[in-house]
């Protein structure tokens, strides 16, 4: 296995638009073999993370190397890109358009790249303009799997489908991970896509990494406490813990804090499901970010960077 | 592939512990016994779209419990079953139990309140174990 290999090292990445930043000062590291969520809201910079990931975009400042290499290096093999409008040419039929990921791509495993299209029943000989978008996005997916990839962007792959094909689709996304070890950075923004197949996450949000790392880890160091008010407010005793989110209704409190020592005083605790803790974190752009340690960019990148 | 887990996703409990209980249904049951090979973290993501460390984690847990154990290349196989001749359906526990379930319905007990009250007896009884889901977990074999 990749013992304590990086897939992406990003060391303060910005992006500048003519509207403005997309990304702010963005380190952060994706361990190899992890299968990671890129979640946000809309404009969040999960689709300029991902292309300039993909080599497809250069950052306006600071670096992003993957798998050690540094941008401009001749190793683009290893990674592919499946980006939103999913290009491929309209005129091609499917069999023509694997031809042209076998003459384009060295290591091409053609008959990964057909499993996978046979596995959605789309015909070869069919031409990609006259496909629904669910085979399309088929279609994309084969290219890229049949690269044999081993860092897989994607870019909201399962926006198109329906949820029959959503679950066969990522199930064959994660078998492949199982056989081959390849790494999986994928944006979505239906958080209940993540449940079960992301053990690794990066949340944006205004251009900046508000939450990175094990999900589990992330899990654990929070906690969602409910009791009854003091007063107007929260009880004073929970200010020692870092607040992230808090309600109040009624006589009720419901916070979501990162806990730091034991939490215990009059009231429930609980541990957040990741759809809480994402939920909490994006409706709180106040709330200090969180990027625990696997996920913090390596000293030894910015030597390399600065030689 | 003799069992197939199903992952409920919206069931609150993390998929690896769904595939620790499921695997010990089984187990109990007897629709596992020694020697059958559990479904690869392959076959298990492929067919319930579940993170493939997901499955090894929870397998790794069954094999520390003693009841699983991985041979390098083959896969992952059980070691030892948890079926106990006293847990069956024809045992005179399960005797007991079905004429003390209709006893409650006469006294005019809803479903919920019967389970809610066996878990609150099995919570007394057996509190030291570990904060099981016994109401959400389904059944193992299908």
């Amino acid at each position: 296995m990749h013992a304590g290999e990086s897939a992406i090292e990003a060391h303060a990445l910005g992006m500048r638009y003519r509207r403005g930043w997309a990304l702010k000062d963005c380190s952060f590291r994706l361990p190899a073999g992890r299968i990671c969520g890129l979640v946000g809201p809309n404009g969040a910079g999960k689709t300029t993370l991902l292309s300039i990931a993909a080599r497809v975009l250069e950052p306006t400042q600071g670096t992003l190397s993957v798998f050690g290499a540094a941008p401009g290096s001749a190793d683009s093999g290893r990674t592919a890109f499946l980006a939103q409008d999913k290009p491929l040419f309209r005129r091609f039929t499917v069999a023509e358009t694997l031809r042209l990921g076998r003459e384009l791509n060295p290591g091409w495993d053609q008959r990964t790249a057909e499993d996978v299209v046979r596995a959605g029943d789309v015909p070869l000989d069919a031409r990609i303009g006259s496909l629904s978008g669910g085979l399309r996005s088929r279609v994309a997916l084969a290219l890229a799997l049949g690269k044999r990839p081993d860092l897989l962007l994607l870019d909201e792959p399962m926006a198109d489908l329906d949820p029959v094909a959503r679950q066969e689709v990522m199930g064959t996304l994660l078998a492949d991970t199982a056989e081959r070890g390849t790494t999986l950075l994928m944006s979505t923004h239906v958080l209940a896509e993540l449940e079960n197949v992301c053990d690794y996450l990066v949340v944006l949000s205004g251009g900046e990494v508000r939450l990175a790392g094990d999900v589990e880890e992330l899990l654990s160091v929070h906690t969602v406490v409910t009791g009854a008010k003091e007063g107007e407010d929260l009880p004073a005793s929970l200010a020692q813990h870092s607040l992230v989110e808090s309600r109040v209704s009624g006589r009720q409190f419901t916070a979501l804090i990162r806990s730091e020592g034991p939490a215990a005083g009059r009231w429930e605790t609980d541990s957040p499901n990741l759809e809480e803790l994402l939920i909490a974190y994006l409706r709180s752009p106040g709330a200090a970010p969180l990027i625990t340690p696997t996920a913090q960019a390596r000293a030894y990148d910015t030597r390399t960077v600065a030689a | 592939m003799i069992v197939e887990f199903r992952i409920d996703r919206r069931s609150g409990v993390p998929a690896f512990q769904q595939i620790v209980q499921q695997t010990k249904q089984a187990l109990r049951l007897g629709v596992l016994v020694p020697g059958d090979r559990l479904p690869t973290a392959k076959s298990v993501a492929e067919v319930s779209a579940v993170n493939p460390n997901t499955t090894l984690k929870a397998y790794r847990e069954l094999e520390r419990e003693g009841l699983v154990e991985p041979r390098p290349g083959q896969g992952t196989f059980v070691r030892r079953t948890l079926a106990r001749p006293s847990a069956g359906t024809d045992s005179p526990l399960y005797g007991e139990l079905a004429a003390w379930v209709s006893r409650a319905a006469e006294a005019g007990l809803e479903r919920e309140d019967v389970a809610a009250l066996v878990a609150s007896a099995m919570d007394k009884q057996y509190a030291a174990g570990p904060k099981t889901a016994a109401t959400t977990t389904g059944s193992a074999g299908e």
